[in-house]
């Protein structure tokens, strides 16, 4: 087994805490795990990424090489495209439809749209608005992670497990509301998983 | 024992704490910054009483660190590669008084300019030093030289430094830790005099460091981070360094390469490994992050010989740092690169947050200066750095910590009105304060607005050095009190702030205006935490 993710989104969006509830999972499994993070000048609303590998067996790289990502995980849409040329032939692009518009030439909507729609391989969801209806706005990215788990090989309760263990200081509603989260991000996808 | 999580800033961190260390010196800087701040939130150190506060600069942190490892007791100092150049006078002479505790200086490089001004290899100022490298290539190496650092440290009586780069420090990977070391008695060094460089000792020192690299390349030669790997393909050896290894792995699923390869993580370079390699190779390939570094000592300056391709040649790029790809190139494998990033994709680079006490400030300064020349704001390191960018523009330099006020003192020499130096509160006490005498002292006409968002915000919110104490140094160093200014940047201020900023471009002397106004980063941080405690 052997998963290699990019993370993507805007600095201060929280895809750290994706990564570590993925890894978290990742290590109860007993996987080999690298996550190389961004910390620094970009994290001020600049682009962010992370790399993340587990696998079965020992891992080389910090860095996933180009064209062999299997799935690229972004909290917003245009980021998701960033990252095309390190993406896997048959990889898989999860991403929100949400745009993080902090700059001056933000590109037609539209076009970013239609360009994910282009991707033989795309999950695209508004995950702000299923957070919303959550009452929870900050579990986004959450959705997103829920969205992205047909595609991990980890078991599902492994990662509400992981949720339960990265939020338990944060009390039990943040738990049940992220669970939540969670739960709504996968149903999306397995609607939404062309067969 | 369980193996940890670590990014490689927090192996090195956990390694220096189960090697005994009894304090930690840094003043923060990315990506070195998480060392430090896991020693200060670490249950070990706080029982063990491991002083980890932050030092001014990276000066006076490997100072401090010098002074305890003369006092007998193992000591840490961590800074970013451009730290290196701050310590660079205590450093280079730490290798002359040598140690008596243990004594391990880390740097850690940005290449590809991540988060830095240049990407400086602080492998240069090792060779410089003529102290001995470790560099690991993963975060169990890092925490596992560590260790060793300590060991050589000690043995040998000289300080140690421990290079890594952006990736290692900021990759999180499995790391097994070994038991824990009692930190050391307080023990003077047996000659008193050892750290006293009057030239008479200097040169007995030194002759002493010359004398002791013989031994420095042996326990290269036998050290377990360098590693010669056979291989059949002799048509070419690869000499690999540090996170490089990992690189060249990747590209062999199976992890079986045809060549024959050596691996460094510890300098001086293993002389009879390279000499095995070279002579049982017909050409070599060195693969290193940062500088050629290795391959100029390979290819010796008239280039004879054995051929040697890496940087220099083109087989791999001069600049940036080294991913799986670039390597892929090099061994002359496929560029697995997938699809193009779409045409209509843009930058998004960094920006002050909304909010941002900075932009209220760069707001006035621009205005006031609206009609008189351009080009005199001199700046500096920081999140106001960012005021370079759009929409603001409203800055002319930054180049390295403590600069604005002295060039803008430069080209107030000069001539040049206005001439405005925009500096952070932590970078003033970083290396601002010995300038804004110098314009003191010489009565220079500069207007210096020190952006007081009491915080060191860029990097993540650590405390100000001089929190609350910023006009008593500038009173000190001898600015008339008239003309320290202190205004509260917001924006319904702004026409009385400008008015402070007018007349002070118009006093023909040294005067300081000290917008006030805490990050808001750093504000929301305190309310979590207050809220969590409560
Ligand atoms: C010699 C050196 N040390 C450390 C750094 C890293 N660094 C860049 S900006 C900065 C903090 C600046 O703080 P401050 O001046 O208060 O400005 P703020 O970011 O709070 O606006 C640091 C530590 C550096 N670039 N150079
Ligand atoms: S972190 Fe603080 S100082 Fe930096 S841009 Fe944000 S508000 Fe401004």
């Amino acid at each position: 087994m052997k998963k290699d993710i990019i993370l993507a989104g805007v600095g201060g969006q929280g895809i750290i805490s994706i990564a570590a509830i993925i890894g978290y999972a990742a290590l109860e499994e007993g996987l080999f795990l690298k996550q190389s993070e961004v910390h620094g000048m970009s994290q001020r609303g600049g682009d962010v990424q992370s790399n993340l590998r587990i696998s079965d067996k020992e891992i080389a790289s910090d860095l996933i090489p180009f064209g062999k990502a299997d799935l690229i995980i972004s909290v917003e849409p245009l980021e998701s495209l960033r990252y095309l040329p390190s993406l896997a032939n048959n990889g898989w692009v999860i991403t929100s439809t949400r745009p993080y518009n902090n700059i001056p030439d933000y590109p037609d909507l539209d076009l970013v749209m239609k360009e994910i729609g282009s991707l033989p391989h795309h999950i695209a969801l508004d995950a702000d608005a299923i957070a919303k209806d959550l009452g929870s706005t900050k579990s986004a990215n959450i959705v997103i992670l829920g969205a992205a788990s047909p595609f991990l090989d980890i078991e599902y309760e492994r990662l509400a497990d992981a949720i339960r263990f990265i939020f338990r200081k944060k009390g039990e509603e943040t738990i049940q509301v992220n669970l939540k989260a969670l739960n709504a991000g996968r149903e999306f996808a397995n609607q939404n998983i062309p067969v | 024992m369980q193996k940890l999580l670590l990014l490689g800033d927090e192996a090195i961190a956990q390694g220096a704490l189960d090697a005994g260390i009894s304090g930690i010196y840094a003043y923060p800087g990315t990506p070195s910054t998480e060392i430090t701040e896991f020693v200060q939130s670490s249950k070990q150190a706080f029982e063990n009483k491991v002083r980890c506060s932050w030092s001014a600069n990276e000066k006076t942190a490997m100072e401090a660190a010098l002074g305890m490892s003369y006092a007998g007791k193992r000591a840490m100092v961590c800074m970013k590669h451009v730290g290196l150049n701050v310590a660079a006078d205590p450093f280079i002479n730490s290798a002359i008084t040598g140690a008596n505790g243990g004594l391990i200086i880390v740097a850690a490089d940005d290449p590809s300019m991540h988060s830095s001004q240049n990407e400086q290899d602080s492998r240069v100022f090792g060779k410089f030093a003529m102290v001995p490298i470790l560099e690991p290539s993963n975060q169990q190496e890092a925490y596992d030289m560590v260790h060793y650092g300590f060991w050589f440290s000690e043995t040998y009586q000289i300080p140690v430094l421990m290079r890594i780069t952006t990736r290692m420090a900021h990759s999180r990977s499995g790391v097994k830790r070994i038991g824990a070391r009692k930190q050391n008695d307080l023990k003077l060094p047996e000659d008193l005099r050892q750290f006293v460089l009057l030239p008479v000792i200097a040169k007995r020192r030194y002759r002493k460091l010359l004398s002791e690299q013989v031994k420095y390349a042996q326990e290269s030669e036998k050290s377990v981070f360098n590693k010669y790997i056979d291989g059949p393909d002799k048509s070419r050896g690869i000499v690999v360094c540090g996170i490089g290894y990992n690189y060249l792995m990747e590209n062999y699923p199976d992890r079986i390469v045809p060549n024959p390869i050596l691996k460094i993580g510890q300098y001086p370079l293993p002389s009879k490994m390279v000499e095995k390699i070279a002579s049982e190779c017909d050409e070599l390939l060195v693969l290193e992050d940062g500088y050629p570094v290795v391959e100029e000592m390979l290819k010796g300056f008239l280039g004879r010989g054995i051929s040697v391709r890496g940087r220099l040649d083109g087989t791999v790029p001069r600049d940036g740092e080294l991913n799986p790809n670039i390597v892929a190139v090099a061994l002359g494998l496929p560029d697995t690169r997938g699809i193009d990033v779409p045409s209509l994709m843009v930058n998004r680079p960094p920006s002050l947050c909304i909010g941002c006490p900075h932009i209220d400030s760069f707001r006035a300064v621009k205005e006031v200066i609206a009609d008189l020349p351009k080009g005199g704001v001199f700046s500096d390191i920081g999140c106001y750095t960012l005021g370079a960018l759009k929409p603001y523009e409203a800055i002319n330099s930054c180049v390295d910590m403590g600069a604005s006020i002295t060039m803008a003192k430069g080209a107030a020499d000069a001539g040049l009105f206005p001439s405005i130096a925009v500096i952070g509160d932590s970078t003033f006490t970083h290396s601002g304060m010995t300038g804004l005498l110098d314009a003191v002292n010489d009565k220079s006409p500069i207007t210096v607005l020190i952006l007081d968002n009491q915080t060191t915000a860029m990097t993540g919110g650590q405390t100000s050095p001089a929190l609350g104490r910023i006009e008593d140094i500038c009173k000190g160093v001898g600015v008339e009190e008239a003309h320290i200014r202190v205004l509260k940047p917001l924006r319904k201020n702004h026409e009385e702030n400008m008015k402070i900023i007018r007349e002070e471009l118009d006093y023909p002397g040294v005067s300081v205006i000290i917008p006030r106004r805490e990050c808001i980063v750093t504000i929301d941080k305190r309310m979590r935490e207050k809220f969590k405690k409560s």
